[in-house]
């Protein structure tokens, strides 16, 4: 692809898809509770950049819309929230130990190279830049994927979950232009419940082993004694 | 029309209603009455959609074909019977003081919203609500199954929460595959997720996208229906959480899942020149039917033991969905009723077994027959009619999908029949010694309610010894709408 020919809107996409696909690798490097939440409210205000961005340039106005739901959710509302629960159930400055860090940041560049072989069929079909967009949100949607496996501590897990979220968003808004407003309306509406449902999770989990850490909810096995 | 907004009307009114009211003692009369005039709403719309064929909603968002509407029915029967089962037996949670008038209250809204979710997904037209409502059903139930806040419910809940959320996640990401394909092809962008106008032009759709997206939403509505290797979940939410609960998720949200995918499939065949869709089902189910039926063995918790059942079923339904035909497809659609009929019917005997004995552990649960003969032999006939014992329907079902597996893949009922036997002989080396064992001292019956479970294995006898014409005629324009072919 020759860079020099692609029209300003479309270098200009690239370059939010990278930086989105970079907050995601700085998502699995840090380990600073607080930071991750952080880096997350970043992913949300890149992506409804993004969405603005599209809205201008393909005179779709329902993409306003969405931009300012994206903002309002995954910017503003979505990590306040984390925030305070995490300040509330005191691991805002807790450090998280991650085992062999440079392992997994090596698998996620190998994961993002793969996800450049499965949009291969893709490329063929259209030319420019959705090629490269369909790829790195699919990378997006994996390397939060890695994060939600690599890490102990619930509310990690829950950032991943909500990355995977905006690299699916991602998708929608620069492939196709957003879906259809009922079905963005209701995908938004299901993410804020399971945000609120997070929170309440964070609680009974702490009630029960004492801990955010999820390694200890180990009690369901195959070969369990049941107890009583 | 009219019958269909009242299908989804009546649980959101219900869910409404009880969110304000489900702590008072009337909450289980007013969630078994709400269910049962949501149930006459789905009668009446079954008879619209089968005397007048089906039914596309003004504005294009619902739709219902002989197919959804099958489901719709079942749903929301089982919905019914489930609700005049949950109302005593919650009643006697609350007095054992395992759930206190604010969770009743959250159980009996969401109940209903449970069931909201499901008839939504089944009867909605746009792909992208389809994911939404699947999406709202986990939401929905997720605190169900913490219900009772012991670490093991808690972790069940949790596991539920975040293995169905990123698998649906992968389906959201096959939708907009999908409506990345439609778009190029249908003009208006907001009927490009439309199932009716994607179905009528699934031959323009672009192959290879949309086999992409296939992958996808396999992986993504596949962890919903808990094909292995994706199925961690579904044994711990299922038997963590209240019984009644267990019995719609095995009952009633698998098939809605496998609903979904079987809709995608269609789409995707007519897209592609190959079976790669079909195959691709086989594979998963085939593994999941084996896998499950060896993990039957293994279990200690009789509430685990019959979610592997359920796996071992939604496989073996995948499998033959996969397989296509006329034979294969309608064995399918019988054994997605048979199978839910009966697990209900389990679940609610296993859930008045566990009261007796205080205790979910299959070493616990002895001597049913001896200490309160309803359950014990509710126990017995269902586990029968779920192994595939013949008169049941369960029975008929598995023969018709042996048959046409004989059609035309012969070497592949080797190992159907092999997982037929395996999983047989794991119920039973369990059942024998809880039915008939030595009764534990100080065991008493409880007050059980068995007429779903007796209506239940009624109707499977019925559908076992002779399908009524009206419903082998369903089942048949059902079968010709998926497989291009039917039966009779």
């Amino acid at each position: 692809m020759n860079l020099q020919l692609l029209s300003l809107y479309e270098q200009a996409i690239l370059v939010l898809a990278a930086m989105v696909l970079f907050t995601s690798f700085a998502l699995l490097a840090q380990t600073r509770i607080a930071n991750l939440i952080r880096l997350f409210a970043w992913q949300g205000i890149l992506l409804s950049a993004t969405t603005v961005m599209v809205a201008m340039v393909s005179k779709q106005h329902h993409l306003y819309i969405s931009g300012l739901l994206t903002f309002v959710l995954k910017a503003l509302m979505i990590p306040w929230m984390l925030n305070r629960l995490a300040i509330r159930l005191d691991i805002h400055r807790k450090v998280e130990t991650t085992a062999n860090q440079t392992v997994v940041l090596l698998g996620a560049a190998a994961l993002v190279v793969f996800c450049y072989y499965v949009a291969l069929p893709i490329a063929q079909l259209s030319a420019g830049i959705t090629r490269n967009v369909i790829a790195i949100s699919l990378a997006v949607v994996l390397l939060a994927l890695l994060l939600i496996i690599t890490r102990r501590k619930a509310i990690s897990q829950v950032v991943g979950f909500m990355s995977m979220e905006n690299g699916l968003f991602f998708a929608a808004v620069v492939s196709t232009y957003g879906m259809p407003m009922v079905v963005e309306l209701g995908v938004a509406f299901d993410v804020l419940v399971a945000a609120i449902l997070f929170g309440v999770f964070f609680f009974q989990i702490r009630a029960s082993i004492d801990s955010l850490d999820v390694d200890r909810l180990n009690r369901l096995t195959e070969a369990q004694e049941v107890e009583e | 029309m009219t019958a269909l907004y009242c299908t989804l009307l009546l649980p959101l009114v219900g869910t409404v209603l009880l969110g304000f009211v489900g702590h008072s003692r009337k909450a289980g009369w007013i969630n078994v009455g709400v269910s049962a005039l949501t149930f006459g709403a789905s009668l009446w719309l079954a008879l619209n959609v089968l005397e007048d064929g089906a039914l596309l909603s003004p504005d294009k968002m619902l739709y219902v074909d002989v197919f959804n509407v099958y489901l719709v029915a079942l749903t929301a029967f089982v919905g019914l019977t489930t609700a005049i089962f949950s109302r005593p037996y919650m009643l006697h949670e609350m007095e054992r003081g395992r759930v206190n008038r604010k969770r009743l209250q959250l159980y009996h809204a969401m109940y209903q919203g449970f069931l909201l979710a499901m008839l939504l997904a089944l009867v909605t037209n746009n792909l992208g609500i389809l994911w939404v409502a699947m999406e709202a059903a986990t939401l929905a139930t997720v605190l169900l199954v913490s219900l009772y806040r012991t670490p093991e419910s808690v972790e069940a809940a949790w596991k539920y929460f975040v293995l169905c959320g990123v698998g649906i996640a992968q389906a959201l990401f096959g939708t907009v595959l999908v409506f990345f394909a439609a778009e190029r092809v249908i003009e208006n962008r907001d009927d490009a997720l439309l199932w009716s106008v994607l179905h009528a032009h699934a031959g323009q759709l672009e192959p290879a996208v949309l086999t992409l997206a296939f992958v996808f939403l396999l992986v993504g509505y596949g962890t919903k229906v808990g094909l292995v290797p994706l199925h961690n979940w579904l044994p711990d939410a299922h038997s963590e959480g209240p019984t009644p609960m267990s019995a719609v998720l095995s009952g009633l949200l698998l098939n809605v899942a496998l609903y979904a995918l079987v809709r995608l499939k269609m789409l995707v065949d007519g897209s592609l020149e190959s079976n790669l869709a079909g195959y691709l089902m086989m594979g998963f189910g085939l593994l999941s039917f084996m896998v499950a039926s060896l993990f039957l063995h293994r279990q200690r918790d009789i509430k685990r033991m019959f979610s592997y059942s359920s796996i071992e079923h939604m496989g073996l339904m995948t499998f033959a969905f996969g397989l296509g035909g006329s034979l294969a497809t309608f064995g399918a659609l019988l054994h997605m009723t048979v199978h839910s009929l009966t697990k209900s019917a389990i679940f609610v005997t296993v859930g008045h077994a566990a009261q007796i004995a205080g205790s979910q552990s299959i070493d616990k649960i002895r001597g049913l027959i001896r200490t309160q003969p309803a359950v014990g032999w509710g126990l017995l006939i269902g586990t029968a009619a779920i192994a595939g014992f013949p008169p049941f329907g369960v029975f008929m079902s598995e023969f018709l999908l042996l048959t046409a597996t004989i059609n035309s893949w012969p070497w592949l009922t080797v190992p159907l029949l092999i997982g037929f036997g395996v999983a047989f002989a794991g119920l039973f080396r369990h059942l024998h010694p809880m039915v008939y064992g030595e009764v534990p001292e100080g065991q008493h019956p409880v007050r059980a309610n068995m007429l779903p479970v007796v209506v239940h294995l009624l109707l499977v006898l019925c559908l076992g010894l002779a399908i009524p014409d009206f419903l082998a005629r369903w089942f048949d324009q059902a079968t010709l709408l998926i497989a291009r072919s039917s039966l009779l």
